[in-house]
C-alpha cells in the first residue's frame, strides 16, 4: 500500500530505484574518496532541492532564503563540533583555553549562553532539526496568515538571507564572522577526515537524502500533495472549500526548512566547516537554480540538478573558468524559458513532448494557456480533486 | 564643542540622510517602473546600473586619451549615453526574454538572475576585475561651504538634482503624457486597453527599456560616490528591490517616500549605532514592517485582480 | 642545465610539446625515462628528492597556484597571480629547481570558501603539487589550512595578516599584524603627535583584529585615545554618517582598514565631505598601489599608508622586478605590497627546497627556519626560526597624485610574532 502511495507509476519507481543505485553502488564504486566527498557535498545541496520541490514546484511559493536554514542547521552542527575541537588541551595558547579560538581572538572570556546546549551532542542534533523548522513556521505563518505571496515573498526571504548573514559578519566573537566555523576535525571523537570516516558520511548522507525523497515523495502523492498544488494554481478556491491555506503553507515552509537544516548538518561534516557565504543571497538563488534546472516537480529531478549543476560547476571552473558563467547564466535562461521542468520534465514520457506541446496548445486555448509548464500535473489534480478544467487556465498570478 | 558646532553636525547629517536618500531613489526609480507597474522582477537590474557606470568610465578614458581639454563637460554626455545604451539593451531583453515571460512572474526573477550572471562575466572579460573609477571632472569633486563648519559635498548635491530631475520627469511622462495615459490602461487592465486599440506589446517593451536606462543613469551618478566592478550590480539589489516592496510596489510616489523613509533610518542608526548594527537593524525594520503590512505603506487603490 | 635542455628540445622537437602536456597531466612515463636518462648527471635522482610521491619527474615539478579569478575577491587576487606567475618564469629561465623546471596548474577558488577548500584538496590528492601558492583573504585560508595541514601540503600565503595563526604547512610571506600596525604607529605619534584616534575597519577578522591591536597599542604604550571603532560590511558604500562622526570627534588621526569596494566609496566621500591632507591625518593600513588604482590618486593625495612594500622603493632588486613585471603584464600595472609578498613565494620555496636537498614536504617544512632571500624587491627578507613568519621593515609612504608614493619612513627588520604577548 506505501509502495502504491510512494510511487504511483512504474516509471516513477524505475526512476527512484536507478538514482539510488547511481548514489548507492555507482558513484562509490567509479569515484576515488576525493571526489566521492566531492559529490556527497554537492548531495548535501541536494536537500534543499527537495525541500523546493514540495515548497515552490508543489505548493508555488518561491524562496529565495533557503540558504538561510541551510545554514543554521549546519551551523548547529558546527557549533558542536567546535566546542568538541575547543578542548582546554588543544586550546592551551589562549588567553582563555576551552572556547572556540574566534572567540579568544575577540576578547569573549566565557562561552555565550547560547553556545552552552551545544556542548551535548542530542542536543546539537535536536537543533538541527529543530532550529531551522521552527524559524521557517514563525516567519511563514507570520507571512502566511497576512497572504504574503509569490514575489513578495521572494523578495523578503532574499531580505531575511542578507540580515542574518550581515548579522553573523557582524557579531565575529560569537559567530565567528565571515570566516565562520573552521578547522572541525572529529565528531564525538571520531575523525571525520579519515577515507573511513569520508566514505560512511557520504552513504549516511545519500542515505538521509533518500528517505526525504521518499518522505516528499509521500506527501506529494498523497491527499496533502494534491492541496498543495490546488493551492499552487487556484488558492482562493482552496480556500472557499474550508481549507487552512496559511496552515498548509506554513506547513511545507516549515518542512522544507527542516529537510534543508539536515543538508546543512551533513555539509558541515563532509566539508569540515561553515561560513555565513553559504547563507547568503547568491547561494540561496544557486540552490533554486539546481533545483529548476534538475525539474522542480521532481524529487528525483532536484537532486539529479544539485548533482549537475555542481558537477558542470567543478569541471567547467577546474578547465575553462571564464566561460562558467556565461554557460550557467544561459543554462539556466533556457531552463527557465524553454523546460521549465528541468531535466526531468524531459526525461519523463511525454515531457519533451509536452513542453514542444506547448506553444500550440497556448495558440488553441489562447495565451493564458498552463504557464507554468506544469500541464501535465494540472491536469491529473483536476482529475482527483475535481476542479474544473475552466479554472487552471490562469495558472499563476 | 560648542552650539555651533552640534548644529553644523546636525546640518551635514541632514544633508548624510538626503544624500542616501537620493542613492536609493534612484535605484528604486527604474525598478518602481518595471516591477511596480508591469511586475517584472528583474534581478539584472543592478547589472543595468553597472553597465551605465561602465559606459561612464568608457567615455572617460575615451576623452581622457583623446581629447583631455573635453574633461570638465563629458560628464552629462556620458549620462545620456548611459540612458541610451541601457535603455537599447533593456529593449533588446524584453524582445528576447521578458514577454515570453510575462504570465510567469517568479520565473522572471530566476531567467533575469541567469541575464545578470552573464553580463557580469561579460563586463569581467571586458574591463577586467579589477574595480574602476572614471576621472571625474574636478567641479564635482570637492565641497560647498555655506558656513565654516559645514561642508555639503557637492557630488551629493549632483546626484539629489539628478534623482529629483528624474523622478519628476518620470512623473510628468507617466501622467502628463500620453504614452504615460497608456501605460497606466495596460497595467489596470490589459485585455482591455488591447481591446481600446492600444498596442501593449509596444508598451511594455518601451516601460521596460525605459526603467532599464533610468537604472543606467543611477549607475553613471553612483561611479560620483563609488567604484564600478563587475559584480557592483549586485550590491543595489536587495536594497532597490526593499525600496520598491516597501512604497507599495505599484505606487511611484509611495517608491519616493520609501526611500525617503528608509536612507533616514539607516543614516541615524548608523549614526548612533555601528556601521553594520545600522545596516541590519534597518532591514529588520522593513522586513518586520512588510510581514504586518505586506502591501507596502501605500498601496494603490487599484482592486486587485 | 641550460645546454641539456636545449639538447632535448633539438633532439626530440616533434615531441617536446605534446609530452609536455601531458606530462602535466601526469601519464606518458615513457618520456620520462628518457629524459630522466639525458639528465641525470644534472638533476639529483626523483627517487631522492621525492620520497612521497609528489608530481614530480626528473625535468619538471608541478606546483599549484590557487587564487579567485573570478567574484568579488578578483580584483584584489589579480597581482597575486601575476607576481608568481612572474616569479616561476624568472626561476624556470634560470634553470628550475633542483635541475626541474616548475609547471603550475591554476585553480580558481572564485571567491567562495568551500571552492577554496575542494581545490586545494584537489591539488594535493589528485595533481599532488609540491607546493601551493595561494589564497588572499583570511577566510579562503582558514578554509584551506585543515586540509594542507591533513593531506600535508605547503602553501605559500602572501597576504599581510591578523596573524594569531601558526602552521607547519604554511610559509606567511606577508606580515602578520603586528610587524606593519607598531611600527606606523610609533612613527605617527612621533612625527605627528597624534594622540586621538578614530578606527575604521571592514567588517571581518582581519580589520576587527588590527583594530585590536591598534588600540593596545595607542591605549597602552603611546598613552592615547581611541575615540572612536567602527565596522561596516564589505560592500558597504554610504560613509556619509560616519564622516559626521568623525567630524564631531576630530580625532588627530583616521585609521583606515576598510577593504574592497567600500574603500573607494570611503575615500571619495571623505574628498568630498572637504576631509583633505591639509586639514586631516590619515594612516592606513588596507591602501596599496593595487587600490590607488580604485581610488584614485586625487582622492588619496597627502594620505599615508604602512606597508612594507611600495613599487617607488629605489633599490636594485625593485628596479629591475618593477621592469620586469611591467615588461610582462603593460607600462600601466602597479605593483602593490601583496603583490610583492606573492612574487617571494616562488622563490622562498626554491631556497628552501635547494636547502633541504629535497621537494619532500616535511623536509622543506623543517629546512624554512631561517631562508633567506636576497633578492627580495623589498629588500632582505629571512624566514623566522620558528614560526613560518617573515623578518620584514615597515615602511610608511604618502601617497601622491599620480597614484605612486613616496617613502618617507623605513623600520629595521621586524620580528614576527603572530601571537604577540600584550596585544591580545
Amino acid at each position: 500500500m506505501l509502495f502504491k502511495t510512494l510511487f504511483k507509476s512504474r516509471a516513477e519507481f524505475l526512476s527512484y530505484a536507478a538514482l539510488t543505485l547511481l548514489l548507492v553502488v555507482v558513484l562509490p564504486v567509479l569515484l576515488p574518496v576525493f571526489r566521492l566527498n566531492l559529490f556527497g557535498k554537492y548531495l548535501t545541496y541536494g536537500f534543499v532541492g527537495v525541500g523546493l520541490v514540495l515548497l515552490w514546484g508543489r505548493c508555488g511559493i518561491l524562496s529565495l532564503g533557503q540558504g538561510v536554514f541551510f545554514g543554521i542547521g549546519g551551523y548547529c552542527m558546527a557549533m558542536f563540533l567546535k566546542l568538541e575541537a575547543s578542548d582546554p588541551i588543544t586550546t592551551k595558547i589562549q588567553s582563555t583555553p576551552g572556547i572556540p579560538d574566534f572567540m579568544d581572538w575577540n576578547q569573549l572570556t566565557h562561552l555565550p549562553f547560547f553556545w552552552e546546549p551545544f556542548k551535548h551532542f542530542p542536543v546539537a542534533l535536536l537543533a538541527v532539526v529543530l532550529v531551522p523548522t521552527a524559524l521557517a513556521f514563525c516567519l511563514g505563518w507570520a507571512m502566511f496568515q497576512r497572504r504574503v505571496g509569490g514575489v513578495y515573498f521572494a523578495i523578503i526571504t532574499q531580505a531575511i538571507a542578507l540580515i542574518i548573514s550581515l548579522g553573523i559578519d557582524g557579531n565575529q566573537g560569537y559567530t565567528g564572522g565571515r570566516n565562520g566555523i573552521t578547522d572541525l576535525r572529529t565528531l564525538l571523537g571520531w575523525d571525520i577526515r579519515s577515507t573511513s570516516a569520508q566514505y560512511i558520511l557520504y552513504f549516511a548522507c545519500v542515505f538521509f537524502l533518500l528517505l526525504c525523497g521518499l518522505a516528499a515523495k509521500y506527501i506529494i502523492n498523497t491527499r496533502m500533495g494534491r492541496v498543495l498544488v490546488a493551492i499552487r494554481d487556484r488558492e482562493d478556491r482552496v480556500r472557499f472549500s474550508g481549507y487552512d491555506v496559511a496552515l498548509c503553507r506554513t506547513f511545507v515552509f516549515a518542512l522544507a526548512a527542516l529537510i534543508s537544516g539536515v543538508g546543512g548538518a551533513f555539509f558541515v561534516l563532509q566539508v569540515g566547516f561553515m561560513s555565513p557565504s553559504l547563507i547568503g543571497i547568491v547561494p540561496s538563488i544557486e540552490m533554486v537554480i539546481f533545483t529548476a534546472v534538475g525539474g522542480r516537480l521532481s524529487v528525483v529531478g532536484a537532486i539529479l540538478g544539485s548533482l549537475i549543476v555542481n558537477l558542470g560547476k567543478t569541471t567547467f571552473s577546474e578547465a575553462i573558468p571564464e566561460l562558467w558563467l556565461f554557460l550557467m547564466g544561459g543554462t539556466f535562461i533556457a531552463v527557465v524559458m524553454f523546460f521549465p521542468n528541468g531535466v526531468a520534465g524531459l526525461m519523463e514520457p511525454g515531457g519533451w513532448l509536452s513542453t514542444k506541446l506547448e506553444p500550440f496548445k497556448a495558440m488553441l486555448f489562447g495565451r493564458s494557456g498552463p504557464g507554468s509548464g506544469a500541464g501535465n500535473e494540472v491536469v491529473e489534480v483536476v482529475k482527483n480533486t475535481s476542479v474544473s478544467i475552466a479554472q487552471t487556465t490562469e495558472v499563476t498570478k | 564643542m560648542n552650539l555651533h558646532e552640534l548644529w553644523s553636525i546636525f546640518v551635514m547629517q541632514g544633508f548624510a540622510g538626503i544624500s542616501l536618500f537620493s542613492v536609493l531613489l534612484l535605484m528604486g526609480l527604474g525598478l518602481a517602473l518595471i516591477f511596480g507597474q508591469m511586475g517584472v522582477i528583474n534581478m539584472a537590474h543592478g547589472e543595468f546600473m553597472a553597465l551605465g557606470a561602465y559606459t561612464t568610465y568608457f567615455c572617460s578614458t575615451l576623452v581622457q586619451d583623446h581629447a583631455p581639454r573635453l574633461l570638465p563637460f563629458y560628464f552629462p554626455l556620458a549620462i545620456v549615453l548611459a540612458f541610451v545604451l541601457s535603455a537599447a539593451l533593456g529593449a533588446f531583453v524584453e524582445w528576447a526574454m521578458i514577454r515570453h515571460l510575462y504570465k510567469r512572474p517568479l520565473d522572471t526573477l530566476l531567467a533575469s538572475w541567469g541575464l545578470s550572471l552573464i553580463m557580469q562575466q561579460t563586463y569581467r572579460s571586458i574591463f577586467g576585475a579589477r574595480e574602476v573609477t572614471p576621472t571625474l571632472p574636478e567641479w564635482l569633486m570637492g565641497s560647498f561651504k555655506p558656513t565654516d563648519a559645514i561642508d555639503i559635498p557637492i557630488n551629493g548635491v549632483f546626484v539629489l538634482a539628478l534623482a529629483l530631475a528624474v523622478t519628476g520627469g518620470l512623473v510628468i511622462f507617466m501622467f502628463r503624457t500620453p504614452f504615460g495615459l497608456r501605460l497606466r490602461a495596460t497595467v489596470q487592465n490589459r485585455a482591455m486597453s488591447n481591446a481600446v486599440g492600444i498596442n501593449t506589446k509596444l508598451v511594455d517593451r518601451l516601460a521596460f527599456s525605459i526603467g532599464c536606462g533610468i537604472a543606467g543613469i543611477a549607475g553613471a551618478a553612483f561611479t560620483t560616490i563609488g567604484s564600478t566592478g563587475p559584480d557592483s550590480g549586485s550590491r543595489y539589489i536587495v536594497d532597490a528591490f526593499l525600496v520598491v516592496v516597501f512604497g507599495g510596489a505599484a505606487n511611484l510616489l509611495g517608491s519616493v517616500a520609501s526611500a525617503f523613509g528608509i536612507a533616514q533610518a539607516q543614516s541615524i542608526l548608523e549614526f548612533f549605532l555601528d556601521g553594520t548594527k545600522g545596516k541590519v537593524a534597518t532591514l529588520l525594520f522593513i522586513v518586520v514592517i512588510l510581514m504586518f503590512r505586506p502591501q507596502g505603506l501605500f498601496p494603490s487603490k487599484v482592486r486587485s485582480s | 642545465m641550460k645546454m641539456l635542455s636545449s639538447c632535448i628540445s633539438g633532439l626530440a622537437p616533434a615531441v617536446a610539446k605534446p609530452a609536455a602536456a601531458t606530462l602535466r597531466r601526469g601519464f606518458l612515463t615513457a618520456m620520462v625515462g628518457l629524459a630522466a636518462s639525458l639528465h641525470a648527471t644534472a638533476a639529483p635522482p626523483t627517487a631522492e628528492v621525492n620520497t612521497t610521491g609528489l608530481s614530480i619527474t626528473d625535468t619538471t615539478v608541478t606546483v599549484g597556484q590557487l587564487h579567485s579569478a573570478t567574484g568579488t575577491m578578483a580584483i584584489s587576487e589579480t597581482g597575486s597571480i601575476q607576481a608568481e606567475q612572474l616569479a616561476i618564469d624568472q626561476i624556470n629561465a634560470a634553470g628550475g629547481v633542483l635541475g626541474r623546471q616548475i609547471k603550475v596548474i591554476k585553480e580558481d577558488g572564485a571567491s567562495d570558501w568551500p571552492t577554496f577548500a575542494e581545490k586545494a584538496k584537489k591539488l594535493l590528492v589528485k595533481d599532488k603539487v609540491a607546493a601551493v601558492f595561494g589564497c588572499w583573504t583570511s577566510a579562503s585560508r582558514k578554509a584551506v589550512l585543515p586540509v594542507f595541514e591533513k593531506e600535508n601540503g605547503m602553501l605559500y600565503y602572501p597576504t599581510f595578516y591578523e596573524g594569531l595563526e601558526e602552521s607547519k604547512n604554511v610559509i606567511y610571506t606577508g606580515q602578520e599584524a603586528t610587524q606593519q600596525i607598531i611600527a606606523g604607529l610609533d612613527w605617527i605619534a612621533k612625527e605627528k603627535g597624534a594622540k586621538t584616534f578614530y578606527l575604521i575597519g571592514s567588517d571581518y577578522i582581519w580589520p576587527r583584529t588590527s583594530a585590536k591591536i591598534a588600540r593596545k597599542h595607542i591605549e597602552n604604550v603611546l598613552k592615547g585615545t581611541v575615540v572612536g571603532e567602527e565596522f561596516y560590511a564589505l560592500g558597504h558604500t554610504q560613509f556619509g554618517s560616519l564622516i559626521n562622526k568623525i567630524k564631531l570627534k576630530k580625532p588627530d588621526v583616521i585609521y583606515g582598514i576598510v577593504v574592497g569596494g567600500s574603500n573607494v566609496s570611503f575615500y571619495k566621500q571623505l574628498k568630498a565631505a572637504g576631509i583633505t591632507s591639509d586639514k586631516q591625518t590619515v594612516l592606513t593600513i588596507s591602501v596599496t598601489e593595487d587600490e590607488v588604482l580604485g581610488i584614485g590618486g586625487e582622492n588619496l593625495a597627502g594620505f599615508y599608508s604602512s606597508m612594507k612594500y611600495f613599487q617607488s622603493l629605489d633599490n636594485p632588486n625593485n628596479t629591475a622586478f618593477v621592469k620586469a613585471f611591467k615588461e610582462k603584464y603593460g607600462e600601466k600595472s602597479v605593483i602593490g605590497d601583496v603583490t610583492q609578498a606573492g612574487y617571494l613565494g616562488p622563490w622562498l620555496w626554491k631556497a628552501t627546497v635547494e636547502k633541504a636537498g629535497s621537494f619532500d614536504v616535511d623536509k622543506i617544512a623543517a629546512a624554512s627556519s631561517g631562508v633567506e632571500f636576497k633578492g627580495a624587491p623589498e629588500g632582505y627578507v629571512r624566514i623566522h626560526d620558528k614560526n613560518h613568519h617573515l623578518w620584514s621593515k615597515t615602511r610608511i609612504g604618502q601617497w601622491n597624485l599620480d597614484g605612486q608614493a613616496k617613502v618617507l619612513f623605513e623600520s629595521g627588520l621586524i620580528e614576527p610574532d603572530p601571537f604577540p604577548k600584550g596585544y591580545q
